[in-house]
C-alpha cells in the first residue's frame, strides 16, 4: 500500500505522479510546438507534403527584406499608442475609484463591465457602431452637432481603421487594469498618506511622490503586457475588418496566420513566428533593465 | 478658497466617471435597443432610438432558429465542464508539488510555467495544428479540451498562494495520526482550495466562452460550432439585418453579464490575485 511506504519514497511518488500529465501537457502543448517552430523556419514546408525542404536562413531574409511583411507592424502602431493612453486613463480611474466618493462600487462595477464580455460579439457590437451610414456613432455625433465628423467611415479609411479597433480594445480592456491599479493602491499603508499629510504635502504632491512610485511594479507589468499585446492583435481586425481596406488594418499575427493557412507557407510564417517571439524577449529584457536601474536609485 | 478647490474636484471626479459610463454603455445600449426592432421598424427609425415594444421577441427567436445557437451553448458547456475538470485537478496537483515540498528541479518545474507565457501562443498554433491533428483530435471537442486543460502560470500562483496560507501543521499532525501525503492532498490541501477554485472556475468558464480562435482554427465542423464562431457564421449569412445580428450579440453577450452581476466581487477577486502579486 502507498500508505505504508516511507514519506520519502511517498515524496518522491506524488512529485513525479502530480508532475507527470501537467508537465506532458506543457511540452506537448508550448514547448514542442515552439522548437518545431523554430526546425519549420528553416524550411519551406507547406504545411501538408511529407517533405520539408531545408532552405537555411532563406525565411528569416524574406521577412527582412520584403517591405510587405514589416509595413504591417506600422498597423500595430495604433495598438500601442491607445494601449498607452488606455493605462493612463486606467490609473487615472484607479486613483478616482480610491478617493472617498460615493457610488465607488457601481462605478468600478460599470467600468470593467466590457472585460467580461465576449470578444466577438463586442467586435460585432462595434462593426454596428462605426458603421459609416447606420452607425451610432455618426448619429450620435451628428445629434451633439459635429456634422462635419458624422460622415466618417470609421473602418473604411486607411489612417484611421487601426485607431477605431484598438479603441475597441480600449474599450473592453481599461477597466481590467482599472481593478488591477485599484487592487496595487490597496496595497500601499495608508500610514504613508497620514504621514504626507501631516508633513503638509498637496494631493498632487501625494499622488507624485506617493502613489505613482508604489504603483511602479503594476505600471511596468501593464507596460509589458501593453507593447506585446500590441505586438499580438490578431482577433479583432480579423473579426471585424479581415484586414481590410486593402489590407490597411492587417496586423503581424494575421499576417503569419494568413501566410500560413491560406497561403500554405508554413516555413515564412514559423520564420514571422520566430521573430515575434524575438521582438516579446526584447520587450521583456530592455523593461528588466529599465526595472532593475530604476530600482537601484 | 480651499473649499471651492475641493468641490471643483469633486465635480470633475463625477463628470469623468460619468463620461467612463456613457461610453461603456453606449454600445450595449444600441444593441439592446435595436435588438427588439422588426426589420420595418428598424430601417425606418434611428439606431439610438427605442423600440416600439421590449416584448418583440422575433428576431431571438429567429436567431436561435437559423443560428444553431442552442448547439453552440450545448458545445461550449461541454467544453467548459471536462476542461475545468481537469484543469482544477492537474492546477492543484502542481501547486501542492510545488507549495509543500522541496526538489531540485523545483524553480525548473516554475520556470517552465513562467516562460511559457511569454511564448505568443497564436504564432505557435502553426505546429500546433499538426500535432492535434496526428492526435485525430482535429474536428473534435478533444481539441479545445486538450489545449484548455493546461494549467497556466497564473492558476499555479493562484493556488500557491494559497496553499501557503494552509499552516504546515496540519499536515504534520495528518502525518502524526499515519495519513499518506496522498491523502493530505485529498482531505486537506484540495478542498481548502476551494475559494481559490471557485474564482478559478468563473475566470476560466469566462474565457473559454469567449474565445475565439481556437474553436474557429480546430472545430471548423458546422455541428461543433461554439457561441463564438457561431456567432461568426450567422454575421456571415445576415450580414446587412443588423436587427437579426444585434438580437445574436445580446444573447451572447447575457450569459456571463448575468454571471459577473451576480459574481462581480469574486470575478475582482481572482483578476487581482492572479495579476499583481
Amino acid at each position: 500500500m502507498f500508505g505504508t511506504l516511507s514519506y520519502n519514497k511517498q515524496k518522491t511518488i506524488i512529485i513525479v505522479s502530480f508532475l507527470l500529465i501537467p508537465l506532458l501537457l506543457l511540452a506537448t502543448f508550448t514547448y514542442y510546438p515552439a522548437i518545431k517552430l523554430v526546425y519549420y523556419s528553416f524550411t519551406n514546408w507547406d504545411g501538408y507534403s511529407p517533405e520539408k525542404p531545408w532552405v537555411g536562413l532563406d525565411n528569416y531574409r524574406e521577412v527582412f527584406s520584403n517591405p510587405d511583411i514589416f509595413k504591417v507592424f506600422t498597423h500595430n502602431f495604433a495598438y500601442f499608442v491607445m494601449g498607452i493612453v488606455q493605462n493612463i486613463v486606467a490609473i487615472y480611474f484607479a486613483v478616482v475609484l480610491s478617493s472617498k466618493l460615493r457610488g465607488k462600487n457601481a462605478f468600478r462595477i460599470m467600468l470593467f463591465l466590457p472585460y467580461i464580455m465576449n470578444g466577438v460579439a463586442v467586435a460585432f457590437m462595434f462593426g454596428y457602431v462605426f458603421d459609416t451610414t447606420n452607425g451610432s456613432l455618426n448619429l450620435f455625433l451628428d445629434n451633439i452637432g459635429l456634422h462635419h465628423l458624422a460622415q466618417t467611415s470609421w473602418l473604411g479609411t486607411e489612417g484611421l481603421v487601426n485607431y477605431s479597433l484598438a479603441s475597441t480594445g480600449f474599450w473592453r480592456f481599461m477597466g481590467y487594469n482599472m481593478v488591477i491599479y485599484i487592487a496595487s493602491l490597496q496595497a500601499i499603508p495608508k500610514d504613508i498618506y497620514e504621514a504626507a499629510t501631516i508633513d503638509g504635502a498637496g494631493s498632487f504632491q501625494t499622488l507624485w511622490r506617493i502613489t505613482l512610485p508604489n504603483m511602479k511594479p503594476v505600471i511596468q507589468l501593464n507596460l509589458f503586457l501593453t507593447v506585446t499585446g500590441a505586438l499580438e492583435v490578431f482577433d479583432l481586425p480579423f473579426v471585424l475588418t479581415k484586414g481590410g481596406p486593402a489590407g490597411a488594418s492587417e496586423t503581424y499575427v494575421q499576417k503569419v496566420v494568413d501566410t500560413a493557412f491560406a497561403f500554405n507557407n508554413y516555413g515564412l510564417a514559423s520564420a514571422m513566428s520566430i521573430i515575434l517571439l524575438f521582438f516579446v524577449v526584447i520587450v521583456l529584457l530592455v523593461q528588466q533593465l529599465v526595472l532593475n536601474r530604476g530600482g537601484d536609485k | 478658497m480651499a473649499h471651492t478647490k475641493f468641490r471643483f474636484v469633486d465635480f470633475f471626479k463625477y463628470f469623468t466617471l460619468l463620461i467612463g459610463v456613457f461610453v461603456v454603455l453606449f454600445p450595449p445600449y444600441v444593441v439592446i435597443v435595436n435588438a427588439f426592432k422588426s426589420t420595418d421598424e428598424f430601417n425606418s427609425s434611428s439606431s439610438m432610438a427605442l423600440p416600439k415594444s421590449f416584448l418583440n421577441f422575433d428576431n431571438f427567436t429567429a436567431v436561435f432558429q437559423r443560428g444553431g445557437l442552442l448547439s453552440g451553448f450545448g458545445n461550449v458547456l461541454v467544453i467548459i465542464i471536462i476542461t475545468l475538470t481537469l484543469n482544477i485537478l492537474f492546477g492543484t496537483m502542481v501547486a501542492y508539488v510545488l507549495g509543500r515540498f522541496s526538489f531540485k528541479l523545483k524553480p525548473v518545474v516554475f520556470g517552465a510555467y513562467l516562460v511559457a507565457t511569454i511564448i505568443p501562443s497564436i504564432t505557435t498554433q502553426v505546429a500546433t495544428f499538426g500535432i492535434i491533428k496526428s492526435m485525430g483530435l482535429y474536428n473534435t471537442l478533444g481539441a479545445p479540451i486538450v489545449l484548455y486543460i493546461g494549467a497556466d502560470v497564473i492558476q499555479i500562483i493562484l493556488y500557491l498562494q494559497f496553499i501557503r496560507n494552509i499552516p504546515f501543521d496540519l499536515d504534520e499532525s495528518a502525518m502524526v495520526e499515519g495519513a499518506s501525503l496522498f491523502k493530505i492532498y485529498r482531505s486537506i490541501i484540495f478542498p481548502l482550495l476551494t475559494p481559490a477554485t471557485a474564482t478559478l472556475v468563473i475566470l476560466k468558464t469566462i474565457s473559454i466562452y469567449n474565445d475565439m480562435y481556437i474553436p474557429y482554427l480546430y472545430m471548423p465542423k458546422q455541428s461543433l460550432g461554439v457561441v463564438t464562431t457561431i456567432l461568426m457564421r450567422f454575421q456571415g449569412v445576415n450580414s446587412g439585418e443588423w436587427n437579426l445580428i444585434c438580437a445574436a450579440i445580446l444573447l451572447i453577450l447575457l450569459p456571463t453579464v448575468i454571471l459577473y452581476f451576480f459574481l462581480q466581487r469574486y470575478i475582482f477577486e481572482g483578476v487581482t490575485s492572479g495579476a499583481v502579486k
